[in-house]
């Protein structure tokens, strides 16, 4: 597995509108940072180290530059003795303030990046978040193709050669959306849905079998595709088989496993004849049903017991 | 489960789109599920996108592996097809 986490120089060399500015400890840039939350060490500097974050950005904001301002020479000495003997990764100072040079030569001595950022606090710890978590969310790639049909993020898998990307184009042509073709790389957002997308290189292409590489993008228009997805529903397509068993009414809501969520699951046999790309615009349909409260299995089978009780009732003498 | 650590010939082109239908070709002939990895990244070796997505240049080094029926078979083809640079 790769090293979890993000350098320092990273998030510095490709966010300029974060607007940081490296003043001391530039042999710190190789830090990584593994938490998407960040620090206000405001309590810290009053002395108090307890749940200290230390793995965290540090953002001093005017309110910890005026109050490191505010100490004299012995106390804020002391006060970055303490703090600097903690393995901290990074700090930045927002609204363009200058630490005091007490915090300049400790972050060079300890090799910790100083950064000065123009922009204010508030729109500084926005933009950090939002690029920690897109940067630190978990991912993986899974074989299939990701497609968006009515709306809902479907990921079609199955063994290669089982007609995936052929169900992908039929779809495309009756008017839905490719995402994905091959390789889906997935990402989890905010630990509770997952995002689809595709590789820079492989974007908006397919591969059919017997016509070779094309471009969905080109050929069918830019409504044809999209970027990323959320993926909402797995249809599996299984080379029919007498001897395996598929789900004949729908009842149970099956799921599989991604990155730690249980997302919808539904397998399709397919054999000649079947219309695969029919039967994935009705799933995508129930699903949507379902998102709204709608089970229809589930609401037939409550229909069917009710008719049960019902003809005992009328057929059981005595209880009338 | 077997692997095989292959590298591209330093003097071709590298594994571009005609050795890649090439090398799926081959792959395709096995019934065993192959994958290609390289840096971390894995990808299914009968699928001429995922292959073409490691942008295999010359003298880059990847793994073969190959799980299930015939996979010794499979590994001595590809790997053998990686050395003579794609020429069947």
């Amino acid at each position: 597995m790769p090293v979890p986490g993000i350098t320092v120089e990273t998030i510095m060399r490709e966010h300029d509108e974060l607007e940081l500015e490296v003043i001391a400890g530039d042999k710190g840039l190789g830090n990584r940072i593994s938490n998407s939350e960040i620090n206000r060490p405001g309590l810290s500097l009053t002395g108090f180290f307890d749940f200290f974050a230390h793995d965290r950005i540090q953002v001093f904001g005017k309110g910890e530059w005026a109050y490191l301002n505010s100490l004299d020479e012995t106390q804020l000495k002391h006060i970055s003795e303490l703090f600097f003997s903690y393995h901290l990764n990074c700090i930045v100072f927002t609204h363009g303030n200058p630490p005091s040079p007490i915090f300049v030569e400790m972050c060079i001595s300890k090799d910790i990046p100083l950064f000065i950022s123009k922009i204010s606090t508030h729109k500084f710890i926005t933009l950090i978040s939002q690029i920690l978590d897109r940067s630190l969310a978990p991912r993986t790639v899974r074989h299939g193709v990701l497609i968006e049909v009515y709306g809902i993020g479907i990921l079609l898998t199955g063994k290669s050669g089982v007609g995936k990307s052929e169900t992908a184009l039929e779809l495309i042509e009756r008017g839905h959306r490719l995402v994905a073709d091959d390789m889906v790389e997935i990402r989890r957002l905010s630990e509770s849905y997952l995002i689809g997308s595709c590789s820079d290189l492989l974007r908006h292409h397919m591969e059919i079998r017997g016509m070779g590489i094309i471009n969905i993008k080109d050929i069918f228009g830019v409504g044809s595709v999209r970027d990323h997805k959320i993926i909402e529903l797995i249809i599996n397509l299984k080379d029919w088989d007498d001897t395996l068993e598929f789900d004949r009414t729908g009842i149970d809501n099956l799921t599989e496993e991604i990155l730690g969520l249980q997302i919808p699951f539904i397998e399709l046999p397919v054999k000649p004849g079947r219309n695969i790309p029919i039967i994935v615009e009705t799933a995508a349909m129930n699903q949507r049903l379902k998102k709204m409260g709608k089970n229809s299995a589930q609401e037939f089978n409550k229909k069917l017991t009710q008719y049960i009780k019902q003809s005992q009732i009328e057929t059981t003498p005595g209880k009338n | 489960m077997k692997q095989h650590l292959a590298k591209i010939n330093s003097d071709s082109n590298g594994l571009h789109a005609r050795p890649a239908s090439v090398f799926v070709k081959i792959a395709s002939l096995f019934p065993c599920e192959i994958s290609v990895v390289r840096d971390q990244v894995t990808v299914n070796g009968k699928s001429i996108l995922g292959l073409m997505m490691l942008a295999l240049g010359p003298g880059a080094e990847f793994t073969i592996i190959a799980e299930g029926d015939k996979e010794e078979e499979a590994i001595e083809k590809l790997a053998e097809l990686v050395e003579t640079n794609f020429v069947v």
